[in-house]
């Protein structure tokens, strides 16, 4: 425990800026992928514990689009549509035989496809760690803010995850495809009986919720380091992130997510040992409290 | 299967004197057993077999505690492997920093283990299902991030090395194969058929009944926390006997036996034997082992195979093999019509 340089850069602005942007770079890579996580979860009512593994992919798509092309924006997209893309077979091919079956099928579904993915990347890319490395254009002179350091890169990354929670929620609150979404979510039966085809939803869902992970992954690759399994911890941490925001809420996925990348961020200066443990002990008190999380409602 | 479960269900109004003669002869089994077990250093001398037989008892009582969670109470845990850890690296600190005899060293690292599932038992028993299996997976995640960070006392990712010290006692040492392959096998019987008494009690027949209904068990009087968070400590007893096991076995814990693939294995093990039977872990146990030296030693890609494995189960055949011999015992008995 290191209470001195926790209330030591409480005091001063250049430390607190740059805590609070790590912490927003870490919230926002986790909303992203918990987004995915509880939005796939009110839709289809399946907690899909293979979601690490489409943050995983994003980050290797990411990474060899951007050795192949050199373009930023295109390892960007692959990023994103490939996991979509994946996200849809998953769904299609196995998530939807398991839909009426008990908690446990859909479990171990998942967990054999965290094991095969894993062994999947491991095959392609190798076992070691790799990076994508830091794009051309981002490597200028960070900005200055009160003194704390800010990499413009971390910038781009916080509109890119605020843009896309914006146009989730808007989309999901405003356009017909979302109120179909949101209708599905609660009555599947009743939507299928007017006509609409809930098995595209369900992959629709399913695609986004992969895609919106695998954006985080790509996000993620010039700033952290490629490894197989990379995704299981963040899949861990989505998953707290979820549970203290409330299972199914956008908005409490983003909150929840905020607080997580808050804690560890400044936590990992007060407690550098425990830092994971603040993560599960303000879960605790989270559930203790607020069983079913900060925004969530009864689970049916 | 419901025929199956109104027929237990039938069993449990058997008079008392009925079940008295129904545990003695589980104890006869359980004995048997045992005697047949410990013989079969005489007839097979393989140290391979001895070594595939003490893994079996840690991961049979790992697995079987976990079905009285998953398959008799309905609680999915996605984190009893925690205590399987927990017993691991308890019994192996204990003995390595205070030298403590073997016994004193097992019961109190069941002590600790009670205390500790009693505190997460308490939090997580009152979760929903989804939540339930996830936040004992962050449970999992915590202790198994503590032993990575606390390198002065665990040794943080290289284990528990150095051995842990197995002083003799009563003439058993367990430093020798032999006597772990005799002890082993006496601490499996013995929890199986502890476990089986559980199973079969009043109570037992009371989590079972909290599985199909739990606002109707509430309803007659139940205090359905309560059984839930009973069979969490108990379930955990005997998950971290598996772990003291596993401990002894390889003289060290290493940070695995508390990492979240051990409670995944776990759930593989249960659905692979099948959860609707007492014994159908204790034959995931054995298939899965089976399967995995196999499959390490025929490729690198050890969980792509495993993978395929489960997804051939789960999808395929979406029943363990203890439930297909079951059904199978069921028709025939009804084909011959020996049952009313």
């Amino acid at each position: 425990m290191d209470l001195d340089a926790l209330t030591g850069c409480l005091a001063s602005s250049a430390c607190l800026v740059t805590q609070t942007t790590s912490g927003f770079i870490i919230g926002m890579l986790l909303f992203l992928v918990a987004v995915g996580l509880t939005l796939i979860f009110g839709v289809l009512k399946v907690v899909n514990f293979s979601h690490g593994a489409f943050y995983m992919f994003g980050a290797y798509f990411a990474m060899t689009a951007y050795q192949f092309s050199g373009s930023f924006a295109l390892a960007m997209l692959c990023g994103a549509a490939g996991t979509a893309i994946l996200g849809l077979i998953f769904e299609r091919v196995f998530m939807s035989r398991v839909y009426g079956a008990d908690v446990l099928m859909q479990l171990l579904v998942c967990y054999a496809f965290v094991l095969i993915f894993d062994d999947v990347v491991r095959m392609i890319w190798g076992p070691e760690f790799k990076s994508m490395g830091m794009p051309a254009a981002f490597q200028v002179v960070p900005l200055f803010i009160a003194g704390g350091v800010v990499p413009p890169y971390y910038l781009l990354l916080i509109g890119v995850a605020l843009t896309a929670a914006m146009i989730l929620g808007l989309g999901l609150a405003r356009t017909r495809i979302g109120k179909v979404i949101r209708a599905a979510a609660h009555n599947p039966g009743m939507v299928s009986a007017l006509g609409i085809n809930t098995g595209l939803i369900y992959g629709g869902v399913f695609a986004l919720g992969g895609m919106l992970a695998g954006l985080a992954g790509a996000l993620a690759a010039p700033v952290r380091s490629l490894t197989p399994g990379m995704g299981f911890s963040v899949l861990i941490e989505s998953f707290i992130v979820t549970v203290i925001g409330g299972m199914g809420s956008i908005l409490g996925a983003l909150i929840g997510a905020l607080l997580i990348g808050m804690i560890r961020s400044f936590g990992s200066l007060g407690f550098p040992l425990f830092t994971e443990g603040l993560m599960y002990l303000f879960m605790v008190i989270v559930l203790v409290s607020r069983p079913t999380g900060l925004f969530g409602k009864e689970v049916a | 299967m419901t025929e199956l479960q109104a027929e237990q269900g039938a069993q449990a109004l058997e008079v008392p004197r009925e079940a008295k003669t129904r545990r003695n002869r589980d104890a006869l089994i359980a004995l048997a057993v045992f005697v047949v077990l410990a013989l079969l250093p005489t007839v097979f001398s393989s140290k391979l077999l001895l070594d595939f037989v003490i893994r079996c008892a840690a991961y049979g009582l790992f697995a079987t505690s976990l079905n009285l969670l998953v398959g008799y109470t309905g609680l999915i845990s996605f984190g009893h492997g925690m205590f399987f850890g927990l017993g691991a690296y308890g019994f192996g600190l204990m003995m390595q920093k205070t030298g403590v005899p073997v016994p004193a060293a097992f019961v109190a690292t069941l002590a600790i283990t009670l205390v500790v599932a009693l505190v997460i038992g308490a939090i997580c028993v009152r979760l929903k299902e989804i939540y339930f299996a996830f936040v004992t997976l962050a449970f999992q995640m915590l202790i198994h991030s503590t032993i990575l960070s606390w390198v002065s006392l665990t040794g943080g990712d290289q284990g528990l090395r150095g051995g842990i010290p197995r002083p003799p006692f009563l003439g058993i040492d367990l430093s020798n194969q032999l006597h772990l392959y005799v002890a082993s096998c006496a601490l499996l019987v013995i929890g199986l058929f502890l476990m089986h008494q559980i199973a079969q009690s009043p109570f037992g027949y009371t989590l079972r009944m909290i599985r199909d209904n739990a606002t109707r068990a509430s309803f007659i009087g139940i205090d359905v926390w309560r059984a839930k968070l009973t069979i969490f400590v108990l379930a955990a007893l005997f998950a971290s006997t598996g772990g003291i096991i596993m401990a002894l076995f390889v003289s060290g814990a290493y940070p695995e036996f508390a990492y979240w693939t051990i409670s995944g294995e776990g759930i593989f093990i249960n659905m692979l034997g099948g959860v609707t039977t007492f014994l159908g872990p204790m034959v995931g146990t054995v298939l899965l082992l089976i399967l995995n030296d196999t499959v390490t030693r025929l490729t690198d890609y050890h969980g792509l195979v495993l993978g395929i494995v489960i997804l051939f189960f789960a999808i395929g055949l979406r029943k363990g093999l203890m439930d297909f011999v079951v059904e199978w015992y069921a028709q025939r008995r009804n084909g011959a019509g020996e049952r009313g």
